[in-house]
């Protein structure tokens, strides 16, 4: 079966793949890309695990059909890192207990960082509304809402 | 299973190569669900690049929505607020930033919410080829349609006249116990009400028998009462793992009560 070159742009590297006619974005990040962070959950869009980026804003990479990521700059969880300085929504996650399996940890970081970049001071409400799509079977929600509240006046404060 | 994948640069073409056994993917949260499930009975997904399908653009007394239309795009453009409360009700941001206007009115039961708000409004469906719908008749035969849906045509509400709410077991967001919509337009007594249902069988439904008992109502408690009383006439809930048929049917006039009251849910 023939396979498709994709090229796009994985957490600021050029990145090129063979995928498969009717793989899924997840797939291809995971299995061709060696990205791992997005994890595979439900496959039908109820979970998050998947969340990433495609051009700035969350996508369920599952529910993506690869191809059509052609030229797209892609942002997953395995990029937010500096190096070994974490982000400050890792941290946040870290130091608040926000993940205890921590599969679905990656899901909610992306969706965090978006409402972030388009909020940077968000209410309680509204981060409980930006990781909806997002399910959390350990915590209860709580700490991690606490966590991006952190992050978010950890980030403020570096902005002012 | 050997899936091809076509893309088009134009609606026009995407549609000449719909045939048998052939899925048309616009926001990909319902085909690529398929995908994932290993679906049978296609082998071929066609796309399209036209930008025409992702434009919201006045027309007439309504606004035209291309089908490749996103949830998120209603939520943010400001012809549109009296859809985006609806909008914001699917899923989370990032289904908001795929699924579309047109695929949601292929969306089963308990899903469809926006399209059983587009059915209170009287939206009509513009197909690829051919004359436009009443969504009515297109969600009656939805299970028929071959082409690919280019746009929907909603006409504007009078102000305050429309109503939506969203029933669900989770909060903020979870799949509909049911949804409902009502256009009320008259001002003080109700003149041609439309109320429209989700969830309340395998596609969005009218509830044609309230609309006819809101004639000429007033919009109290004695008023819409004969509405609530009917309303359940022509649904056909189903049970599935939100809610029974049954707990739905005893549940739906209350909710119908509470949007026609505006009482806080």
């Amino acid at each position: 079966m023939a396979k498709t070159p994709i090229r796009f742009t994985l957490n600021g590297a050029e990145t090129g793949v063979f995928a498969d006619p009717g793989a899924s974005l997840l797939d291809v990040l995971r299995r061709e890309a060696g990205d791992l962070s997005p994890k595979q959950g439900c496959q039908q869009g109820g979970c998050g695990a998947c969340t990433v980026m495609i051009d700035g804003t969350t996508h369920l990479a599952c529910l993506t059909l690869a191809e059509t990521a052609e030229g797209a700059r892609i942002d997953t969880a395995a990029g937010l890192a500096g190096g070994p300085d974490l982000h400050p929504l890792q941290k946040a996650f870290i130091e608040g207990f926000a993940a205890q399996c921590g599969f679905c940890t990656p899901g909610m970081l992306m969706a965090a960082r978006a409402l972030l970049e388009s909020n940077p001071n968000p209410t309680r409400d509204q981060v409980a509304e930006a990781i909806s799509g997002n399910l959390c079977r350990c915590t209860g929600y709580e700490p991690i809402i606490n966590a991006i509240l952190t992050a978010a006046a950890e980030l403020r404060g570096r902005a002012a | 299973m050997s899936i091809t994948v076509e893309t088009y640069p134009s609606l026009r073409e995407a549609a000449r190569a719909m045939r048998e056994s052939t899925w048309y993917l616009g926001g990909g949260t319902l085909l690529m669900r398929g995908v994932n499930y290993g679906a049978q009975g296609f082998d071929r997904i066609v796309r399209t690049t036209d930008a025409a399908m992702r434009e919201i653009h006045p027309e007439g007394g309504g606004i035209r929505l291309g089908a490749g239309v996103r949830m998120a795009q209603v939520m943010a453009h400001p012809d549109l607020a009296f859809l985006a409360p609806v909008a914001r009700s699917v899923g989370g941001p990032a289904v908001r930033n795929m699924a579309t206007v047109g695929g949601n009115l292929f969306a089963r039961s308990p899903f469809g919410d926006f399209t059983t708000a587009l059915l209170a409004l009287d939206a009509s469906v513009q197909m690829a080829e051919g004359p436009a719908l009443p969504l009515e008749s297109f969600l009656s035969g939805r299970d028929r349609q071959r082409g690919i849906v280019a746009s929907v045509l909603v006409p504007r509400p009078s102000q305050g006249a429309f109503r939506f709410a969203k029933v669900t077991r989770t909060r903020p967001k979870g799949a509909s116990v049911m949804c409902i919509a009502a256009h009320l337009p008259g001002g003080g007594r109700i003149t041609n009400a439309r109320v429209a249902f989700g969830a309340m069988g395998a596609t969005p439904l009218r509830a044609k028998a309230a609309e006819t008992a809101l004639e000429g109502a007033g919009p109290d408690a004695g008023g819409i009462q004969r509405a609530l009383d009917v309303c359940l006439q022509g649904l056909d809930p189903q049970d599935d793992a939100i809610a029974s048929a049954w707990y739905r049917r005893e549940v739906a006039p209350v909710h119908l009560r509470r949007l026609l009251l505006g009482e806080e849910r």
